[in-house]
């Protein structure tokens, strides 16, 4: 019983810090961008501006948040809880450090893959909920989208969980001591980071949301903190991938010096920066486009790396 | 559960899919749980939303679905009490010690052990099933001749 007091404790702690680190990441973002594009950003509100998402959080939760007529207002206000709530869950089996996880599950990376294919109703749904074509659109276009990258972000990692041998994120972080999977790994990490961004759909891969074609896609309808909670989740599953990829193919906790919770942190914290970049940078490709990516190059891409490992890990362990 | 509305009906299904998650979860299979999340209710219920999604949800279509499940109540209803009684009656009388934790190596194992012909069976299914896919999908079928 106390056990459980306590494992709440830490979840609703663990919540609360999320929710903080999510909001300033916000203004990271919106700041980097804002230097990349030579403008200033956000600069006003508290030291360096760093307050501004505070201040946008009480304007969203103050602002008139309705469904448009037509639409089916349980299964409206209903999504954008379901785009959250996974990637809450999720963080519940990341190993932050050594022995410093929530919940140790032997299959974590499998539940977080879990997880974040559940995110693909929040926007199914609130395309559907929202009554409006350019929604609609944007849902369809989501659905596929999921759908064809989550079928590559699963065998991208495969490479690792045969390496290591193990689908507990302790091991996998533990079997990089010496060398990190991005050095044996090299096509299934690149893979994963593609198949990351698609999968929290950030550009250059936020086709269901394209502001160009579709005014906002399944976002179109929404407003307030049904809108913000959308975002949220978002922002969460950026922070979500990039753990994912710390612990998959950057070392997890290890470094030296730094204990490792604050390696972890740091180095999450890059490839986050790193999500931001590629959003400054890159150009978003054509709907076909991308969907031939991910079914005609990155998937079998992903098979052939997966049977190369395989054979190199069998003929390791005969000789 | 039955409801007029097809998406809200999917959505009962994915609850479903979840709460069998969780049962499976309790009973130790954690790969098993974790499975059914990820291509059940993550792939496979998505595509059944992805079609529905399109279907008309006006106010007639709604009173025709369910004027039909008006007719449709006496089998759920009798399979609905046929699951949740045993689940009233056995409340309380759980052995202990059955929820031995199965670990992922050890499914591979069975399942590329003694259960091999069955994985090969069901992966000529599933080849058949690409094969289909890729006929029914050509599309130079569905605009006339072309080539």
């Amino acid at each position: 019983m106390i056990g459980m007091l306590i494992t709440a404790t830490i979840s609703v702690t663990m919540i609360m810090v999320l929710l903080v680190v999510a909001g300033t990441f916000t203004w990271v973002e919106r700041r980097l961008l804002a230097f990349v594009q030579e403008r200033l950003g956000p600069n006003r509100v508290g030291p360096f501006g760093f307050l501004q998402w505070v201040a946008d959080t009480v304007k969203i939760l103050t602002k008139e948040d309705r469904p448009p007529p037509g639409a089916d207002p349980g299964a409206y206000y209903l999504a954008p809880a379901v785009g959250a709530t996974p990637i809450l869950a999720g963080f519940g089996v990341v190993v932050f450090g050594d022995g410093l996880t929530l919940a140790a599950v032997d299959v974590g990376v499998m539940f977080l893959l879990g997880m974040m294919g559940l995110t693909v109703y929040a926007v199914v749904l609130g395309a559907w909920a929202s009554h409006s074509r350019y929604a609609l659109m944007g849902g369809m276009r989501a659905a596929a989208q999921m759908l064809a990258y989550e079928a590559f972000l699963g065998l991208s990692l495969m490479g690792v969980v045969m390496l290591a041998g193990s689908l507990s994120m302790t091991a996998i972080v533990e079997a990089q001591r010496d060398v990190w999977f991005v050095v044996l790994q090299p096509l299934g990490a690149a893979l994963f980071c593609i198949a990351g961004v698609a999968a929290a759909h950030r550009l250059p891969f936020d086709l269901p949301e394209s502001e160009n074609d579709l005014v906002a896609g399944y976002l179109t309808e929404y407003s307030g903190m049904s809108f913000g909670l959308f975002f949220l989740g978002e922002y969460l599953a950026v922070l979500l991938v990039s753990a994912l990829a710390v612990t998959l193919f950057f070392g997890g906790w290890h470094g030296p010096f730094l204990p490792g919770a604050v390696w972890f942190g740091l180095k999450t914290g890059v490839i986050a920066v790193v999500f931001v970049w590629i959003r400054a940078t890159l150009p978003r490709p054509r709907y076909d486009q991308l969907l031939n990516f991910a079914w005609k190059i990155a998937l079998p891409l992903a098979l052939l790396n997966l049977l190369l490992t395989g054979v190199i890990v069998v003929a390791r362990s005969a000789s | 559960m039955t409801r007029p509305n097809a998406v809200h009906a999917l959505l009962y299904l994915v609850v479903t899919l979840l709460a069998l998650a969780v049962s499976f979860f309790a009973l130790g299979a954690a790969f098993a749980a974790v499975l059914l999340i990820m291509i059940y209710a993550g792939a496979i219920v998505v595509l059944f939303v992805f079609v529905v999604m399109t279907l008309p949800t006006a106010p007639e279509a709604m009173a025709r679905e369910r004027a039909a499940l008006n007719r449709a109540w006496p089998l759920p209803a009798i399979m609905s009490v046929l699951v949740i009684a045993p689940f009233l009656f056995g409340l309380g009388e759980v052995a202990p010690g059955i929820a031995a934790p199965v670990s992922a190596q050890a499914v591979g194992r069975l399942l590329f052990g003694p259960w091999a012909l069955a994985i090969e069976l069901a992966s000529l299914l599933l080849l058949a099933g690409l094969i289909g896919v890729r006929h029914i999908g050509r599309s130079d079928r569905v605009r006339g001749d072309r080539r």
